[in-house]
């Protein structure tokens, strides 16, 4: 990378460049803030690396969801049902794994289809029957709640064969033996991919400068970077010091990136903002916005009902309680992490962001032992607060 | 009640406008104007669209406040500067506008007593409001209503009606109506211009917009004439009978040459037709908006389209165009002399159809998203492959258009919401250019943006033509068609009533053609 072309290509990439992408970075900022925040306060606990494999699992259930909410808040809809649908989900898996002994894989399958054939009813709702998604989601949230209870007879079922229970509970397999110290195939995991996002960066990068596309400056560029492999690198490091790689760790990695990779690239991706953007006008546009919106719905039903399972593997019993006020944790954390109410923006990485801003000052307060309402207060304060900062920003 | 004949024996001016300039930005809305309305007359103000009697009315009544405009307003003798609406409401200028503001799922009493209901000590007194709006009604001719009906319940004539009782219920002494019948039928309008007689018994004066001329001829006492922001003049009712045919020549008559570049056009085949296109309104499904009309467009050509706000011309576009208007549509669309399926937007633009739409902020751009989102909204194909956006190839693409429209912006990320009218149009035409289209409709391409602007425009228009595309232009101002199109249709309610071949073109033949058929 040499330094006279980057002088022609970024000349006025400076102040521009902070000013524009203080929206995107901002979010990353808070987070790192209240992070180091809590390290501080409580004395170093929050990033021991038992904690930070908690924080991981407590945690995977709302990214998962969020991902398929922030799509949905994208197109201008929001989905008040899932905690429902995930709870009934996780009601379903126990009634076909335990209670009918259906095959694991099967059962699987099953729920995630029963999860899409939800979202299918409330989005055919929303998208054909022009209802607001609120009313049919809230519908949605009474009615599977009810169903749930139903169907479980208001007792806990369990517990899961121990295959189901490693969905949440187990950890990635060591190829190599560790000697009590660090897991060395999940630190080796972590460094690929770290490296794997460093190499990407750089690709785009210099596809960009070959293009005479204007660039960050190159400073900022590299000083990314470094954060970004140290950041990978040491969660990487603070996880496999305890027991590895959680499998739900994989599963929401791979979700993370194939959403940002969907939203970000393809068409379709870039159909839904503009759905949410102005739905006319993508209509207009030849954009098919009723069959986009639907399928949004269909997505965060599977989603939904994935993260019911993770619930209900984690638990180890499909319990009438659970996914109870996950919606609400979902939808905040898309809107900490800076999408629109109004639709047409918002972020994969925002909403994950977001997810574990939460996540974290959950996790930190609980540490310090502050009361369970308080937190509902903070937590709440900062979502307030969150939504109000970017609705100035825009406003400049 | 006061003697006709004395008022208008006296003649003293209740309102004077003297030397109103305004300007938006670089463009002069309206230079010098000069505006005298007699106690107790019918006025009426006729214009070309654009020409500039709403800017003047606004400026009358303070939605463009003291301060942003040049001259002086004399009402009732003495000079005043209104700040806002409110102010001019208060000494009775009350204006009603073209689209109605009434609130649908309100009852008629609530919605005349909106602002200022009568109340004692805060609450609404229910049986004088009732006992006023009965009284107010009665004055309109509505004895039929009662003041609990709903607005949504009333057809559009009483609605306009309701309005009036509304500016009669804030004690008005100049009624200024835009348009006032312009969505009304027969019955409704004649029984609209009695009434407006009537006040005129009563000592009200009323401004009067409208492009009607036969019903101005009818009731104004006179008429002022403005064209391009400047007063052509006044002329008076009563001094002789002054025919539709004046009012038209002192409406339209002007230079056209230096304002649309020139074209040899090159016309080949029948490259698009439309047969039998029947459409309804989406919500009232008895009304036929677009009455089982057909054209045709040659490759090369340019196909005006004229015709007064309402005539049917978007709908029948947006109806072509995918069926993105109304229903029960029926007819066939031929491209190339095969008919093509153009039930959805996506058919039509595979069809080779594209739609420039009227209304840039609504329907055509995504507002927060930058020049490169929309310019490949509608073809994001073109920049993918396997349904992956190559986002360089997007950038070039838009680089392109911008470069090629001279769209003026930083570069092609910045929002399209912060752009100018006139760059906003240009990127929705990019976006319909990059789709390839081989018919365009382009839908009062030029509204609201500026002169040079326009020229471009018309350029590309010329362009357009000139690469064999067969373009059709929906235009409100008929200069804009004249000066640019090879053959002019003139629509009027939801039919093509006639055709002018480009080099016969005059606005007085299109004009006549509207009114001819009106008359009949």
């Amino acid at each position: 990378m040499s330094t006279p072309q980057e002088a022609a290509v970024a000349p006025k990439a400076g102040t521009g460049f902070w000013k524009e992408n203080l929206r995107d970075y901002g979010m990353l900022i808070s987070l790192v803030v209240i992070v180091i925040f809590f390290q501080i306060a409580t004395d170093g606990i929050l990033l021991r690396p038992l904690n930070v494999t908690n924080i991981v699992l407590q945690n995977s259930y709302i990214v998962i969801m969020a991902l398929g909410m922030l799509m949905v808040i994208v197109t201008g809809h929001i989905d008040l049902s899932v905690g429902s649908v995930a709870g009934f989900i996780g009601g379903l898996a126990g009634l076909l794994m335990v209670r009918w002994g259906v095959d694991i894989w099967l059962a699987i399958i099953a729920c995630l289809v029963v999860g899409g054939m939800i979202g299918g009813v409330q989005g055919y709702f929303v998208a054909y029957f022009k209802i607001p998604s609120f009313i049919v989601t809230l519908a949605g949230m009474l009615v599977f709640r009810g169903f749930m209870i139903a169907i479980l007879g208001s007792q806990a079922i369990g517990p899961f064969p121990p295959i189901f229970q490693k969905l949440s509970s187990g950890y990635v397999a060591e190829l190599i033996s560790s000697d009590g110290g660090i897991y060395i195939t999940s630190f080796l995991i972590g460094i690929v991919l770290a490296c794997l996002l460093v190499w990407q960066n750089f690709r785009s990068r210099s596809r960009r400068l070959m293009h005479q596309v204007e660039s960050e400056p190159f400073g900022f560029f590299v000083a990314k970077n470094i954060l970004v492999f140290a950041a990978v690198g040491y969660v990487a490091y603070l996880i496999s010091s305890h027991r590895g790689l959680p499998n739900v760790l994989i599963i929401m990695a791979v979700l993370i990136v194939a959403y940002g990779f969907f939203t970000n690239r393809t068409i379709l991706g870039r159909q839904i903002y503009a759905v949410g953007g102005n739905a006319r006008a993508a209509e207009l546009s030849g954009i098919k916005t009723t069959r986009l919106v639907f399928w949004t719905f269909v997505n965060m039903g599977v989603l939904a009902a994935l993260a019911g399972l993770v619930v209900a593997a984690r638990l180890n019993s499909a319990t009438p309680k659970a996914g109870t006020g996950f919606e609400l944790d979902v939808i905040a954390a898309c809107f900490i992490g800076g999408a629109s109410a109004y639709g047409g923006v918002g972020k994969v990485t925002g909403a994950v962001i977001g997810a574990f801003l939460m996540g974290v000052m959950n996790n930190g307060m609980s540490i310090l032992g502050i009361g369970i309402d308080y937190q509902q207060v903070i937590k709440g304060l900062v979502l307030l607060g969150a939504v109000c900062v970017d609705v100035y920003n825009q406003r400049r | 009640m006061l003697d006709p004949v004395q008022s208008v024996a006296e003649k003293s001016p209740i309102l004077e406008m003297r030397g109103i300039s305004k300007s938006f930005g670089a463009v002069k809305a309206l230079s010098d104007v000069s505006f005298t309305v007699n106690e107790g007359e019918i006025h009426a103000l006729v214009g070309e669209n654009g020409a500039g009697k709403s800017t003047l009315m606004k400026v009358l009544s303070g939605v463009y406040p003291a301060g942003s405009y040049e001259g002086s307003i004399l009402f009732g003798g003495e000079e005043r500067h209104f700040r806002d609406i409110n102010d001019s409401e208060k000494l009775g200028i009350i204006i009603i506008h073209q689209e109605l503001a009434l609130i649908p799922l309100m009852s008629i009493a609530e919605n005349i007593f909106l602002a200022s209901a009568p109340s004692k000590f805060g609450v609404i007194d229910q049986d004088e409001r009732y006992r006023r709006t009965k009284a107010l009604l009665a004055k309109v001719g509505l004895h039929s209503e009662v003041p609990e009906t709903l607005i949504t319940n009333l057809g559009v004539g009483k609605q306009q009606l309701v309005e009036i009782a509304k500016a009669l219920s804030k004690d008005v002494r100049l009624l200024i109506l835009d348009e006032p019948t312009a969505s009304l039928n027969e019955t409704d309008s004649a029984a609209l211009l009695e009434l407006l007689k009537e006040f005129r018994r009563n000592g009200i004066t009323s401004i009067m917009i409208s492009h009607k001329l036969n019903e101005i001829t009818e009731v104004a006492d006179r008429i002022t004439v403005l064209r391009d922001g400047r007063t052509v003049g006044t002329l008076d009712c009563h001094e002789g009978a002054v025919d539709e045919d004046e009012i038209v020549r002192r409406m339209v008559d002007r230079d056209l040459e230096s304002r649309y570049p020139s074209r040899t056009p090159k016309i080949g085949d029948v490259i698009f037709e439309v047969e039998n296109w029947s459409v309804y309104h989406p919500q009232h499904s008895s009304r036929q908006m677009v009455k089982n009309v057909s054209m045709k467009a040659r490759a090369g050509e340019v196909v005006g389209i004229s015709g007064l706000m309402g005539a049917g011309r978007t709908e029948f576009a947006m109806s072509v165009f995918g069926r993105a208007y109304g229903r029960d549509i029926t007819g066939t669309v031929k491209v190339h002399g095969k008919a093509v399926d153009t039930s959805d937007v996506h058919k039509a633009i595979k069809a080779g159809l594209a739609y420039v739409t009227e209304d840039r902020k609504q329907l055509g751009l995504i507002l927060a998203e930058d020049i490169r989102k929309n310019v490949s909204l509608a073809h994001l194909g073109g920049v993918s492959t396997r349904g992956v956006i190559d986002d360089i190839s997007e950038m070039k693409v838009a680089q392109e258009f911008r470069a090629r429209m001279r769209i003026r912006s930083h570069n092609v990320y910045q929002e399209t919401g912060k752009l100018s009218g006139g760059n906003q149009q240009k990127v929705v035409l990019s976006k319909w250019l990059f789709t390839g289209p081989d018919i365009l409709i382009l839908d009062e391409p030029t509204r609201g943006i500026d002169v040079g602007a326009k020229y471009e425009i018309y350029s590309i228009i010329n362009e357009l033509a000139d690469a064999g595309k067969a373009v059709i232009v929906i235009s409100s101002e008929m200069p804009e068609l004249i000066g640019t199109c090879d053959r002019i249709m003139v629509m009027h309610e939801g039919e093509f009533v006639g055709e002018v071949a480009g080099e016969e073109a005059t606005q007085e033949n299109i004009m006549r053609a509207i009114m001819r058929r009106r008359e009949k």
